[in-house]
Order: C-alpha cells, then sequence, then structure tokens
C-alpha cells in the first residue's frame, strides 16, 4: 500500500484527502504515477500540472523520481499562507 | 523562534513577549496579518489553512536561518495559525529585531513574502457563495522575486 496525501484543492477533486492504495506493477516512478492517478480521480489533468509538486516521505522530489510501495506520497498545489 | 498554532492567539502579547527578550536591540518591526472580512466585494465568513507537517515546519525554520544569516538580527518571531479561522483574526505574526531598523524592516518583509508564497500552506476562504482554495497573487510572487541574490 502507499499512502496518498491531496493537498488544498487536490481533495475535492480526489474526494478525499488521505488514501491507502496499492501501487500497480505499471507505476514505477512519478511521471506513471501522475498519469495513474489522474485517470483513476478523472482529474482532466490536473494532478499532470507541473504547479503541483510531488513529495515522497516529506520530502519535496526532482521529477522523475521513483515511487515504491509504501511510500506516502503528497501532491501539492501552489502553496502559499500568511 | 516559530510556532505553529491551531488555536487564536493575541499578537499584542507575542510582541509584548518578544520585546522582553531582543538582546538590546535598538529596533523592532512587527508585522501581523489579520483575517479578511471581505474579499473581491463579498463577505468572508471563515478561512481554513492547512499544513503538512513536518515540511511547513522545516520551511519556515530554514527561512528564518536564511533571515538570520542575511541581516543582523537579535531576535525572530514567527506565529502562524492553521486550522479553521473567522474574520479579524490573527493569522500571522512575524518580528525581528535588530540594532539598527533597515534589517529589522527588510527581515521581517523578507520572512512575509516567503510565508506569502513559499510556506507549505494552502488556504480555503468561505464566503456567502461558498468556499475556494486561495492561491497567491502574481503580486505576491513578484514581491518574493525581490530578495532573490
Amino acid at each position: 500500500m502507499a499512502h496518498f496525501l491531496f493537498f488544498g484543492k487536490l481533495a475535492d477533486i480526489t474526494g478525499a484527502m488521505s488514501v491507502e492504495q496499492p501501487l500497480p506493477d505499471t507505476v514505477t516512478d512519478t511521471s506513471t504515477l501522475r498519469s495513474w492517478l489522474d485517470e483513476t480521480y478523472q482529474a482532466s489533468g490536473a494532478l499532470l500540472e507541473t504547479t503541483v509538486r510531488l513529495a515522497i516521505n516529506s520530502e519535496i522530489v526532482a521529477e522523475p523520481a521513483p515511487v515504491r510501495e509504501h511510500d506516502e506520497i503528497a501532491l501539492m498545489p501552489p502553496v502559499g499562507g500568511g | 523562534m516559530f510556532d505553529l498554532l491551531d488555536q487564536p492567539f493575541d499578537p499584542a502579547e507575542a510582541l509584548k513577549q518578544f520585546n522582553t527578550a531582543i538582546g538590546g536591540a535598538g529596533a523592532v518591526v512587527s508585522f501581523t496579518g489579520h483575517v479578511r472580512p471581505s474579499a473581491h466585494g463579498s463577505a468572508v465568513t471563515g478561512l481554513f489553512l492547512q499544513a503538512y507537517s513536518p515540511l511547513t515546519e522545516q520551511g519556515i525554520e530554514q527561512a528564518i536561518e536564511t533571515a538570520t544569516a542575511r541581516w543582523p538580527l537579535s531576535a525572530v518571531r514567527v506565529i502562524h495559525r492553521i486550522g479553521e479561522m473567522t474574520p479579524g483574526e490573527a493569522i500571522v505574526f512575524v518580528a525581528t529585531a535588530s540594532a539598527h531598523r533597515r534589517a529589522a524592516f527588510e527581515a521581517a518583509d523578507f520572512l512575509m513574502d516567503y510565508l506569502k508564497t513559499e510556506a507549505v500552506f494552502w488556504k480555503k476562504e468561505t464566503g456567502e457563495t461558498g468556499s475556494t482554495w486561495i492561491e497567491p497573487r502574481s503580486e505576491d510572487y513578484q514581491d518574493r522575486a525581490r530578495w532573490a541574490e
């Protein structure tokens, strides 16, 4: 199982903020991961956008990066507080 | 020094406490951001702020380290809210202390620009017509770009 976290507006698209899901064999890196997630959640490209950054196990990664079962994978749309 | 709080805080009290530990500084600058009661001409009823620990904390601590390395600061304080807030509540407090005013002003400005555009937060505004996720404005990114070295 991989643990997915969808932050900000992405949770509205996927319907949940935190999801546990096994990775299919075809998903080995962030590129195949994005395509699979976008299709699974019918996100119409929202999860493919380069403004959406990925953090794996609490570290923002330079893509493409490998993904594995048991990873915590966070999808992060543009950030900003204040 | 940095705190992420899920409960309201009193910025006047935060400033009072800050002033007791400024290490002999001659200049103190503080900024408080409040939840606005309206946006784009319509009333705002609430604001929700989401963080991702430990990324949010690590990023802010690193920004404080950068500010401390760039300006001669004797003290820095950052408080940021998360969770549900109502209009008028303080969302962010930044205070800096230095021997002279310029460094204190610039460091506080730098930290606020970081918090607005790079700190790991997601912000949702609720109004009469529903909820919207808010992203930084282009002006916020332009402000942030002023500090590129």
